[in-house]
């Protein structure tokens, strides 16, 4: 009896075989059920730069070509075409983050449209004379790039067109409510089911969030949180600067927060200019002419300096520059600022938002979803493609493993990968924040003493570059 | 028919003990087809009937969903989630994947020594038989790196367990196969059918290992592979084996383990000798219990894992073949 029902088993075996051949056809299956429900491997909620790259790796990998990806933009689908001037919102993209848009492609098109590069950062302090700067030996090679949001958006979305097979990009839709296993409902799935704004449903494996800082995967999927607002306004703008070639980022720390210029053509610059919350609103509501002088005061002026910081520091530049010979970081001046593109000026509040947990099974946070940091560093979506290149990185690792897509045990290794990288990243961005919105005398001391000394510890300032471009 | 050899896995949940306990009492003539949910002591009698059973595996959507008591599914369903629940009962056995697996793929692969055609089928074309399924951990994964797996557990509930977790996901569900037997039943039919056959984390449940290895053997292709993991005879292996995973840590339910039954590696070895194989690689597993994560080490005085070449007499040279393992990093 037995052995007759074993017997039986090569041949179902060999139905089994049989079905190989319907492989592709079984996808289809998926794809037009019925009733208004969908079946995806892996989901992402947000197109956004971030979730944009994160759908594109994915998409370009090929240990993945089987899977089917969906991407979720709450926005339509715009038709880009490149303006002549420039946004006021852009990114520094930090080496390797040109590394993973290289990887599927989309370095190029940024290439094609526009985009500046950076050959040299000063940092310097408003309270002492203080500076750091950051360049590699010769000043012809690249520490970043500066490129427009929209553009780098733009870039992405036309590699995402090559991959349309398996990535298909549902714009206009918006996950309304997310039921995620092992929270209070009691489907019997062990898949996350996704109820969107436009009646359809999605039973996804994993389901990545990329939907910014307020995100509502972090909350569906009951991740805890720490926010903080830094009761701090960032103004952006686009000026226009007499610059020759124009390839310096320039910070300088004032008391009421940092304010940046980064490069975006030979005479084009977009400024970032972190403050308290009133001087923005008399920012952004002042004549153009009276911003400019602002901006070029702000970059200039020396009214908070503090004598004992600046004997102290010129003492500790004499020093080292005794011990040190041939030290070449030399005070540059900053560009001045003739004029500002009409209507470019905007602003945005600045707060910090960390996740405990980015994963959760069949969970995974990635950028602003998991991290926001304040602009400081101008590192907030570099954070954010790193998430993308260690998540394609392990996803790839569990499905060569025969994982299950949404299994924790490959997710925690890239919150424990991602987790290492942000936290000292985000811990230092809000220090200095701390550190330098004072003119408090020790504390300026203290600072000075320590930009300086990290300016002449070369290889101190050779890891911080490694870290920035690795 | 002989008895039921093949004991329970371990890590068993109280109601698997029961079912188990019932699938011994019935021995193995009474095969309960998984299929025929309602009535869990039916046999199949006819042959129209288990052919309608077979073939309707993968189908879109299987007949017998119909037939399927409401409550009863209820329970396999929870005892699914159970299983499958990566920070539940079955922590370690679903860490073991992150090891297990790659020692599977690579082993196979490696002895081919022709790369995959395709890279996310790695396993295309090869069939594998899983010793002692439960929950369906180990086939799931296998299959989808495009093995056909066959599933045997002699605890009928596990196989009802394991294809109800199969069905959720389309990809797979017609690459495994779940029968609830024991190896020795399958060497009835079954013999020299398999490219490879993996055992583990079962072999240190056995009342009779020589028996049960030979059977195992059997089911082996000429050239195929065995894939062994199992807990050495040590005094180490007693006190985090049992003595720390079952009362103090308590890590899997106490009574899982017979310190008795477990195997030295030397003994295996000569089991396998003895069957016509050649051992290709021993090596030790450790698990880390606060960091829940297994990693390869040298030491075998533990957990290790066996891969074994079946000879072939038609190529002799096999055996000669310099054997590489990319998932083994010490
Ligand atoms: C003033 C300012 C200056 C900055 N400057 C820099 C800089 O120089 N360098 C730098 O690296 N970073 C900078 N940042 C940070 C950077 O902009 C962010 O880190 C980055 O935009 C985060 O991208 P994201 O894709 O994670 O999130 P977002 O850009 O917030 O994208 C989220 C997307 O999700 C969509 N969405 C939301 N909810 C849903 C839903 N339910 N369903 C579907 N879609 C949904 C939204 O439409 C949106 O497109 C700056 C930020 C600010 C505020």
């Amino acid at each position: 009896m037995a052995a007759s029902i074993v017997r039986k088993c090569s041949t179902c075996f060999s139905i089994g075989r049989q079905l190989i051949s319907l492989y592709p056809m079984s996808r289809r299956l998926q794809t037009s059920s019925s009733n208004n429900e969908y079946l995806a491997d892996i989901v992402i909620s947000g197109g956004g730069m971030v979730g944009a790259a994160m759908a594109c790796a994915l998409g370009h990998e090929e240990l993945l070509k089987h899977k089917r990806v969906i991407l979720l933009e709450a926005a339509p689908k715009r038709e880009f075409k490149l303006p002549e001037t420039f946004s006021n919102r852009t990114c520094t993209l930090s080496l390797a983050t040109i590394k993973l848009l290289n990887s599927f492609g989309a370095w190029e098109e940024i290439q094609k449209m526009r985009c500046h590069p950076v050959h040299r950062m000063q940092v310097w302090d408003s309270c002492s004379n203080s500076l750091i700067t950051f360049n590699q030996e010769e000043m012809t090679q690249e520490l970043a790039f500066v490129a427009e949001n929209d553009v780098i958006l733009e870039g992405i979305t036309r590699r995402l067109d090559a991959v349309k097979d398996n990535v298909e990009v549902w714009y206009k839709t918006k996950g309304k409510q997310y039921i995620i296993p092992g929270g209070d409902s009691s489907e019997d799935n062990s898949w996350i089911t996704i109820h969107l704004d436009n009646g359809k449903k999605i039973k996804t494996k994993l389901l990545i969030g990329a939907d910014g800082f307020k995100s509502t995967v972090r909350d569906a999927s009951k991740l805890h949180f720490v926010t903080w607002d830094y009761k701090q306004t960032a103004v952006v703008a686009t000026l226009c600067v007499s610059e020759t070639e124009n390839t310096v980022a320039w910070q300088r720390f004032l008391p009421t927060g940092p304010i940046a210029m980064l490069p975006l053509s030979r005479s084009v610059s977009n400024l970032i200019w972190t403050t308290t919350p009133e001087n923005a609103k008399y920012l952004l509501q002042v004549e153009e002419e009276r911003f400019v002088d602002a901006v070029n005061d702000a970059f200039w002026h020396d009214r908070d300096m503090n004598s004992v910081a600046v004997n102290v520091g010129n003492f500790l530049t004499n020093i080292s520059n005794n011990l040190m010979q041939g030290d070449t970081s030399t005070r540059q001046l900053p560009p001045t600022v003739t004029g500002i593109q009409a209507g470019s000026r905007a602003s945005f509040p600045l707060g910090l938002t960390h996740s405990s947990n980015y994963v959760r099974s069949r969970v995974a946070l990635i950028g602003d979803a998991a991290h926001r940091c304040h602009p400081l560093a101008g590192q907030g979506v570099n954070l954010g493609f790193g998430d993308v290149t260690c998540l394609r990185d392990v996803l790839t690792k569990a499905v060569y493993d025969g994982s299950d897509l949404g299994s924790l045990s490959y997710l925690v290794d890239y919150e424990t990968q991602r987790q290492r990288k942000v936290l000292p990243v985000i811990g230092t961005i809000d220090f200095l924040q701390r550190l330098y919105n004072t003119n408090f005398t020790p504390i300026v001391l203290l600072r000075s003493v320590g930009l300086q000394a990290t300016n002449t510890l070369t290889f101190l300032k050779e890891r911080i570059i490694k870290e920035a471009t690795a | 028919m002989a008895a039921v050899k093949l004991v329970s896995r371990r890590c068993m949940i109280g109601s698997i003990r029961k079912g188990l306990a019932n699938a011994i009492q019935n021995n193995t003539a009474n095969i309960l087809h998984h299929f025929e949910w309602k009535n869990t002591n039916a046999v199949l009698t006819t042959k129209s009937q288990i052919y309608r059973c077979l073939s309707t595996i993968s189908a879109e959507r299987p007949v017998v969903r119909t037939t399927i008591d409401e409550e009863e599914l209820r329970k396999f369903v929870l005892l699914s989630q159970q299983w499958w629940d990566e920070q539940g009962e079955f922590e370690a056995l679903h860490a073991l994947n992150r090891l297990r697996i790659p020692f599977v793929r690579d082993g196979l692969l490696n002895q081919r020594g022709i790369p995959p055609l395709d890279i996310t089928q790695p396993l295309a074309g090869f069939s594998v038989l899983d010793v002692g399924s439960g929950g369906g951990l180990l086939a799931e994964p296998l299959a989808r790196l495009g093995a056909h797996v066959v599933g045997i557990d002699a605890v009928g509930e596990n196989i009802k367990i394991a294809h109800i977790h199969l069905q959720q996901d389309t990809m797979i569900a017609g690459k495994v196969k779940y029968i609830e037997a024991t190896a020795e039943d399958m060497v009835v039919t079954e013999e020299e059918k398999f490219d490879a056959v993996v055992v583990s984390e079962v072999a240190e449940h056995v009342t009779d290992l020589s028996h049960f290895i030979e059977s195992c053997c059997r089911l082996v292709k000429p050239g195929g592979s065995i894939f062994i993991t199992t807990l050495n005879k040590t005094q180490a292996a007693y006190f985090l084996g049992v003595l720390m995973a079952e009362r103090v840590l308590h890590l899997v339910p106490a009574g899982t383990h017979d310190w008795n039954k477990f195997i030295p590696p030397v003994d295996l070895q000569y089991l396998l000798d003895k069957n016509g194989f050649v051992t290709r690689l021993v090596h030790g597993m450790f698990y880390n219990f606060l960091g829940k994560k297994w990693s390869w080490i040298q030491n075998t005085s533990i957990n290790y894992a066996v891969h074994a070449v079946k000879i072939d007499s038609t190529k002799s040279q096999t055996s000669e073949r310099k054997f590489k393992n990319d998932s083994i990093s010490t």
